[in-house]
């Protein structure tokens, strides 16, 4: 067969895709972006409000500092998890992967009213602490930023042990014990040999879970106070309460270039889409 | 510290996080059977009153079987769509498929919340919201990357040559694809619909945004449900939805193991 016609057949293949993705998402997307341009009063007026305002600088700022927070919490706990995934035999390795494929094909609403029930000041969690005398009352734990912190990494925490694990296991298991027979403390062993092999799991699973956690909008709605919003649910107001739709849409566009930006990012420099299995 | 009992702690502390994970999960399923109005842990009595309420009325259960309808059409298109993206990806150079693999993955990495605001105007103008087919078309648009993505993961193991052999033998072109190339696929494609199904049947952020009072998908009234009356109907519709969600992964397990 030649060349040409591999590609005729590949054109024929691909074209009601592209049609379709063009017509369903790149241009109202493209559409979306050209409308925050679109102020009479200049092309960057809603821009100029976004990082100029008090106001969006704190939602800017909050969201990419929760973003940030939910990203070092998974790392905490998704490195000893994805060590103990790597190291167990076939039973735990089992019972350890159900314990990270549940949350990740159950619905996020179900999760959600569950961390609803088990956090509210009538829930388990205030309870077992009150029958504990540590507290009187309750903490308050949900409908605030702990609320949405604890939901978030729940959530998020597959992203960073997935890419995690599948670094550890390309790691020689001899290259820490031969780090020990050369007289390293188990400590030193581990923080100047294993850890820096991991560290593009590391990298690739912060930014994986970073970019996801900035456009996050179920978790924050349901789990988060009313004061303390977060972009995804500053742009669905500016939609569904004051039908600002340019306003809406510029901070669509931020929202949009910073994740490309990030994904682009952890594409060229962390193997990002080799996790998604597409190279 | 010696390094067994190092060992222990680690398992432990993996057994903590374990708990973590699969808390929020485990914890609706007691509150269905509550007797109170209200959420309580632990539930008080047992009753299945919520399961009742859930079947009879109309808002709950019409929008459960909107949700399975939307689901299994998008199901269709996106697997249908999808596993022709792959194929025609597999067809093209190296260096050319890179970027057009990209195109066709962006609806994942987008954040949902912008595919929902950049839909809503279309949408409106051409009459699709609040219907069937602008939720079908909506989350095709979801779910084409999990197709794409798990065709391709086979597509990529595919040894030619037993493509070649079947044609060399005589077999034409179609006759080669639909005898050899597709029964080897047909695993990726499964998972690809099992995907597809349940990236609709969970979706809620596009819903929200194009759902309206003649077509409500489950998630939205689940939605509706947590934010506004917290009732213990929404852990009996939880429940429910993870039985299909149980069945989902099992069924998604069993294509993988084959």
């Amino acid at each position: 067969m030649t060349e040409k016609s591999f590609t005729w057949r590949a054109g024929g293949l691909l074209l009601p895709g592209l049609l379709f993705l063009a017509a369903l998402f790149a241009w109202p997307v493209a559409r979306l972006v050209a409308t925050s341009f679109s102020d009479p009063a200049g092309a960057f007026v809603h821009y100029e409000r976004i990082f100029l305002d008090p106001v969006y600088i704190r939602v800017v700022g909050r969201t990419m500092a929760l973003s940030a927070e939910v990203a070092v919490l998974c790392l905490l706990l998704g490195y000893p998890l994805a060590y103990q995934l790597n190291r167990s035999g076939p039973l735990g390795k089992a019972i350890i992967l159900l314990c990270v494929l549940i949350p990740f094909w159950t619905n996020l609403l179900v999760r959600s009213y569950g961390w609803i029930v088990l956090l509210n000041p009538q829930g388990i969690i205030n309870g077992l602490l009150r029958e504990a005398g540590l507290i009187e009352g309750a903490v308050p734990l949900v409908y605030n930023t702990t609320g949405v912190l604890i939901g978030m990494t729940q959530i998020m925490l597959p992203y960073m042990v997935l890419p995690l694990a599948a670094v550890m296991s390309r790691i020689d298991p001899t290259l820490p014990s031969a780090a020990r027979s050369l007289g390293a403390s188990p400590l030193a062993a581990f923080t100047r040999v294993y850890l820096p092999l991991t560290m593009p799991g590391i990298l690739a699973g912060l930014l994986l879970v970073f970019m996801l956690s900035l456009g996050f909008f179920v978790v924050p709605a349901l789990l988060g106070g009313p004061r303390d919003i977060l972009l995804a649910q500053l742009i669905d107001f500016n939609i569904n309460s004051t039908l600002n739709w340019p306003f809406a849409a510029a901070l669509s566009t931020v929202l949009l270039g910073a994740t490309l930006a990030l994904y682009w990012i952890g594409d060229r420099f962390f193997d990002l889409g080799r996790l998604w299995g597409t190279r | 510290m010696t390094g067994r009992m190092s060992s222990s702690i680690l398992t432990a502390v993996a057994a903590a996080i374990c708990v973590f994970l699969v808390m929020p999960t485990l914890a609706v399923a007691p509150i269905s059977f509550t007797e109170t109005d209200f959420i309580t842990f632990p539930p008080r009595g047992f009753t299945l009153r919520w399961y009742e309420e859930f079947f009879t009325r109309p808002a709950w259960i019409g929008s459960l079987g909107t949700s399975a309808i939307v689901a299994v059409l998008t199901a269709i298109l996106a697997t249908t769509l999808g596993t022709m993206i792959a194929l025609g990806l597999g067809q093209l150079p190296r260096r050319v498929g890179g970027a057009v693999t990209f195109f066709f993955i962006l609806p994942m990495v987008v954040p949902t919340i912008i595919t929902a605001a950049a839909l809503y105007t279309p949408f409106a103008r051409s009459g699709l919201i609040a219907s069937i087919p602008g939720l079908v078309l909506a989350h095709t648009v979801l779910a084409l990357p999990f197709v794409i993505i798990n065709v391709s993961a086979i597509l990529q193991k595919l040894d030619h040559r037993v493509v070649d052999a079947a044609r060399s033998l005589g077999a034409t072109p179609a006759v080669a694809f639909r005898r050899v190339t597709l029964p080897i696929l047909a695993p990726g494609i499964a998972a690809g619909a099992v995907f597809a199904f349940i990236t609709s049947f969970d979706e809620v952020v596009v819903s929200l945004f194009i759902a309206g009072a003649n077509a409500t998908t489950l998630p939205v009234q689940m939605w509706s449900g947590i934010r506004f009356e917290i009732s213990p109907i929404v852990a009996a519709a939880s429940c429910l939805l993870l039985i299909v969600s149980c069945v989902l992964l099992t069924i998604f397990w069993l294509i993988q193991r084959r």
